[in-house]
């Protein structure tokens, strides 16, 4: 992770993307959102989508998992610049998360964020907040998702 | 009967769970989505922050959706939702803890282009075993109005 003070805003990331399959769909939505349209074809079909969707949740999770392998291949490159790592804290939670269009089986998601608000923790001196819009775009262009997310980056304590 | 919009009120206070999240729930949440130190690997979970092995905020979260789904979303006419207001991820999870979830009736309005279908606003709170508020969540929901499926609201038209 960069430390704080190396985050500007306006910074954008593109994280890679996803294609969702029927039976990862099915597997998130068992176990954590079992509505008709997440977990059966033909359920599905009479439900107000016609046809079988992932949940909102399953969703913003994959964004976590490709943001989160992103953040690891940066680090990779900066130890191997011999660059320090900056630890990413826990995050306070996020606001506006809009499920803005199904997403459906054969569906690529792209995820991207860009960073919209830095400033210190006040509480907190080792720590800096960093606020990011962060989004899942469809093969057709189409936002999927988007929400304002927040993480706690640790400040350069040399200064 | 399924439960429907007009079955709502604002006020409306249920209680859903509890529900014990394991160890072995966190680690395989995390190894899936979410595999930072504090999620993923209980040794170098100590080493953070929070001292030790916690659940994603995001397994949280979909924990609550799983809670508000057998509490009353299945039992219901519900159509989905079209997005979260907030999230408070406040104090950290951790294996064992016995999660409970109250719901509020926040707001209720019909739909301007679909007849057939209303939007409430729950909000959430995950309460831990010793009463402690975990998370905050608000979030609003799509649910058929008496009269009709969630299927056949989704259907526009002028609203009566």
């Amino acid at each position: 992770m960069k430390y704080f003070e190396e985050i500007a805003v306006g910074e954008q990331a593109s994280f890679g993307s996803h294609t969702f399959t029927a039976e990862e769909i099915k597997s998130f939505a068992t176990r954590f959102d079992p509505q008709p349209f997440h977990i059966d074809e033909a359920a599905a079909a009479q439900s107000p989508y016609g046809t079988l969707i992932a949940s909102g949740w399953h969703t913003v999770a994959l964004w976590m998992r490709h943001a989160m392998r992103y953040r690891r291949a940066e680090d990779e490159a900066r130890r191997a610049r011999g660059e320090p790592l900056a630890e990413l804290g826990p995050s306070p939670g996020f606001r506006d998360l809009k499920w803005l269009k199904p997403v459906h089986v054969g569906d690529t998601i792209a995820f991207a964020s860009e960073v919209v608000e830095t400033r210190p923790s006040k509480s907190r001196p080792k720590w800096g907040l960093v606020f990011s819009r962060n989004t899942g775009t469809n093969q057709a262009g189409d936002l999927v998702i988007s929400f304002i997310g927040s993480a706690l980056v640790e400040r350069r304590m040399a200064e | 009967m399924p439960l429907h919009y007009e079955d709502f009120a604002v006020g409306n206070v249920a209680c859903y769970g509890p529900r014990t999240i394991t160890r072995e729930e966190i680690l395989a949440f995390a190894a899936e989505f979410d595999p930072q130190p504090m999620h993923a690997d209980e040794e170098a979970a100590r080493a953070t922050m929070l001292g030790g092995l916690v659940a994603s905020g995001w397994h949280t979260c979909a924990l609550s959706m799983r809670m508000m789904a057998d509490g009353f979303v299945l039992a219901s006419a519900a159509m989905g939702s079209p997005g979260v207001e907030e999230v408070r991820w406040l104090k950290p999870v951790r294996p064992g803890d016995s999660l409970t979830l109250r719901a509020t009736v926040l707001e209720m309005r019909p739909s301007g282009s679909r007849p057939g279908m209303g939007f409430i606003k729950f909000g959430y709170e995950m309460l831990d075993q010793t009463g402690d508020c975990v998370m905050t969540l608000v979030s609003t929901g799509m649910m058929a109005r008496r009269g009709f499926t969630p299927a056949s609201a989704m259907a526009p038209g002028v609203p009566r």
